[in-house]
């Protein structure tokens, strides 16, 4: 059997499995489920998002939270002035949000890009392992920003009366509101394949193998670099307005760094530079600690050594040793 | 008198208090092979790296095709047409050698910002790149994944790499470096023919390529040019033999 068809085997069964999931855990009388895969598939947009900075570009981002926490504090806000009958506060024209998913969605990726767009502005000046520190503490800075903004309260967050609306869809509907994070997470990895397949893309990965020659070859990296991690943060702040939804909840935990570090253990668990693999990986993980956290609240003491050995032995993650590609950067 | 493509005006360089490079001057003109030679540690690489735009001079200017460019980032002096390769070998690794030299057509294409389109079958970049490769002997493995091939064919890689961008000048730091003496000739011989056509500044150990391919040659030690001259000049300057060709003959 070769590469590819093992390949195209693995993404068919894991989408044919994502599609009947509601239909057979309703059957099974586990519906419970389907609200957990929703969050599942909602982890793995964010994941994809950080695939495409971290495994195509090389950038490794452990704030990536702060835009799905940006994400989704926009929906919180928005559903917030709804629920309070007031106007937005920093917002001239007295506007009094939106429970809207265009709109308040459409919002989230917006303001998470514009964050993306300043946070990335300042810490890809840095490289290695500043990088990785300045974007953890913009991260933190926002966590500790949104901690004390009591207007929309403080640590305690926004408790969400509805989800958002959509026309036509009921998205109260756990199985509908499932099927629309399945269908936005495969339209986000549709475009993440294109991107990483693409002439932008190839710079991407270009700049991952060795800046200095892209540099070289004339390319100001900086600004590819960027605009990709501005993608990445539209990508993580669109899973914030969804994480927002499935939830009801928009707290700053979302922005702290160990959510950022998760989403990180979901794209290396899954195999980076893969587009896909990360998805693997967010199942795998958010399986592991709903069925592990059952029996002791240490479970990352099990997860800890599944890491080692994937990093030590699967430089394609769980993706990789599914399709037996072992894979290379090109 | 031909306009200098490329002038370099007492470049200064210090690292504490050695002074890597003790103002360089240098004209460089339209089409020539210009060496640079000078003993180890003499500062050949440190000017070059100025040159690119990797380091920045303490002192001095450097004009390329008259214009200033002293404070112009790598990538800007890059896409003017002063393209580098590297002492220590720099290619992209994982990519096949096609798809380095194809990195390198792209560059100088524009359309980087085209987000949609699959690249790698995209003929425009590969049908160029292809031909680079056919002229430095490389066509056969192109398929292979440039960190697999040798030592000498990662070198020949990292020159297509070079000429994909149809620069104006290229610098070249000891393309020949840890190369045998077979691989070594076919080296002088794709770059023989180019000699006219491109301006190169050769950095190079190796003598009988230095006498086969430059049209001039400048002479560095500690950091300062004792000599600028054809290459017979150079062979009989007392000088130079002195201080590095040692005076044998
Ligand atoms: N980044 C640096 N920091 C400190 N000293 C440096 C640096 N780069 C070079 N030097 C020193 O400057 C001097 C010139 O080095 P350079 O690499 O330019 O010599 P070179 O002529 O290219 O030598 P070689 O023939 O060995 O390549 C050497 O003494 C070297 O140790
Ligand atoms: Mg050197």
């Amino acid at each position: 059997m070769d590469k590819f068809n093992r390949k195209s085997i693995v993404l068919l069964v894991g989408l044919a499995l994502l599609l009947a999931l509601p239909p057979i855990t309703i059957a099974m009388e586990e519906a419970y489920f389907i609200s957990l895969f929703s969050r599942i598939m909602i982890y793995a947009l964010a994941a994809v998002s950080l695939d495409l900075i971290l495994g195509y570009a090389g950038m490794a981002s452990l704030g990536h939270g702060a835009f799905l926490g940006v994400g989704a504090y926009a929906v919180g806000i928005l559903a917030f002035h709804v629920t309070e009958e007031t106007a937005i506060p920093f917002l001239p024209g007295g506007w009094a949000g939106s429970i809207n998913a265009v709109i308040s969605w459409g919002s989230a990726i917006v303001v998470s890009s514009l964050f993306a767009l300043v946070i990335g502005a300042l810490s890809l000046r840095t490289s290695g392992v500043y990088f990785i520190m300045i974007t953890l503490a913009f991260a933190q800075m926002l966590f500790f920003f949104f901690v004390s903004l009591t207007t929309y309260g403080g640590e305690d967050g926004i408790n969400l009366d509805q989800r958002s609306q959509i026309p036509g869809l009921d998205l109260a509907d756990d199985a509908s509101f499932y099927y629309v994070c399945l269908a936005l997470l495969l339209a986000f990895v549709y475009i993440c394949y294109r991107i990483v397949n693409s002439r932008f893309g190839m710079v991407m990965r270009g700049c991952k193998q060795n800046e200095t020659r892209m540099r070289a070859l004339g390319y100001s990296t900086y600004r590819y670099k960027l605009i990709c991690f501005v993608i990445a943060g539209a990508g993580a702040g669109l899973a914030g307005a969804l994480i927002a939804n499935q939830s009801e909840f928009v707290g700053p935990g979302l922005m702290h760094w160990t959510r950022s570090g998760e989403v990180m253990i979901m794209v290396i668990l899954g195999g980076m530079g893969t587009i896909f693999g990360p998805i693997f990986g967010a199942v795998a993980l958010l399986l592991m600690e709903e069925v592990l956290a059952a029996y002791t609240e240490h479970w990352m003491i099990i997860l800890g050594p599944v890491l080692i050995f994937v990093v030590l032995f699967a430089r394609r993650g769980i993706y990789g040793f599914l399709t037996g590609d072992g894979g290379r950067d090109g | 008198m031909v306009e200098s493509i490329l002038t370099v005006q007492n470049l200064v360089k210090s690292f504490g208090a050695l002074r890597a490079s003790d103002g360089i001057s240098l004209d460089v003109l339209p089409g020539e092979i210009h060496a640079l030679i000078g003993p180890n540690g003499a500062g050949k690489t440190t000017a070059v790296n100025q040159l690119s735009g990797e380091m920045q001079p303490d002192e001095g200017r450097i004009l390329f095709e008259g214009q200033d460019i002293t404070a112009f980032p790598v990538d800007k002096r890059a896409r003017l047409g002063l393209a580098r390769s590297y002492q220590i070998t720099s290619i992209f690794p994982n990519f096949t050698a096609l798809e380095n030299v194809a990195m390198a057509v792209q560059s100088t294409q524009g359309h980087n910002f085209r987000f949609w389109e699959n690249a790698k079958s995209d003929l425009s970049r590969t049908e160029p790149a292809l031909e680079v490769l056919n002229r430095v002997g490389l066509s056969d493995l192109a398929n292979t994944i440039a960190g697999g091939l040798a030592h000498g064919q990662q070198r020949q890689l990292e020159l297509a790499m070079g000429l994909a961008t149809r620069p104006k000048m290229l610098l070249l730091d000891e393309p020949m470096a840890g190369m045998g003496v077979e691989e070594s000739r076919r080296m002088t011989d794709i770059l023989l023919p180019l000699k006219g056509d491109l301006t190169i500044l050769l950095v190079e150990h190796d003598m009988d390529v230095v006498f086969a391919l430059a049209d001039r040659i400048t002479v560095l030690v500690l950091g300062k040019p004792i000599a600028t001259d054809t290459p017979q000049n150079i062979r009989n300057n007392e000088h130079v033999r002195a201080a590095y060709l040692g005076d044998t003959s």
